[in-house]
């Protein structure tokens, strides 16, 4: 699954460490998600979303509409 | 800031502990029999004791699991644990079939619980290996 969270993290000049500090997680999570190596769970992606005051739509595309 | 999350942190700790409650355990326990100090039900408890310590391993690995918080890191271990596990059921397999058509020599049973750890290791360093791929 594709997402927008490496140019949103990058408007806020914020480093995957920071993210990864204001979602409670590990560096290595914001990574694997960034690449799409990973795909974060429901309360995980809403926690992204509400972080970045966006919806999960704006951040993450759909597997279905990407053809 | 640690590479570690707290709750690997923990776990860590934990197997550095029971790491020395197995050593000390099975060092006590060959002692005994070596110099025959153990009949009965004692020697029964002296010779269960280091597969109960060992068994520790499985449940420290079963209780990091559940404490840590971090999805993709509980994700990262959960492939550990089942490639660990693959590899040793593997290998007891064909070792049994290898072993009951008699091409090879028996092989105590504790020895799977080795190779289980081993596997889990190299369960680790596929982690790391996808890790850095995809970095």
């Amino acid at each position: 699954m594709t997402n927008r969270l490496r140019v949103l993290r990058a408007e806020r000049g914020w480093s995957q460490q920071d993210l990864a500090e204001r979602l409670e997680v590990s560096r290595q999570s914001v990574n694997a998600i960034e690449t799409g190596r990973y795909d974060p769970s429901l309360p995980l992606a809403f926690k992204i979303a509400e972080l970045f005051g966006l919806s999960i739509e704006d951040i993450f595309t759909s597997p279905s509409s990407q053809g | 800031m640690s590479r570690f999350t707290v709750a690997q942190q923990r776990h860590n700790r934990r197997v550095m502990v029971l790491s020395l409650v197995y050593a000390a355990v099975l060092m006590a326990a060959i002692y005994l029999f070596k110099h025959q100090l153990v009949t009965g039900a004692a020697a029964w408890a002296a010779a269960i004791l280091p597969g109960l310590a060992t068994s520790g391993f499985f449940v420290l690995h079963g209780r990091y699991l559940m404490e840590e918080g971090d999805e993709y890191q509980r994700m990262l271990q959960t492939r550990q644990l089942l490639i660990g596990s693959g590899i040793m059921l593997t290998f007891a397999v064909v070792w049994g079939f290898l072993e009951g058509f008699g091409l090879v020599g028996h092989i105590m049973a504790w020895n799977w619980a080795v190779i289980w750890l081993v596997g889990v290791g190299i369960g680790a360093l596929v982690n790391v290996i996808v890790e850095r791929k995809g970095a």
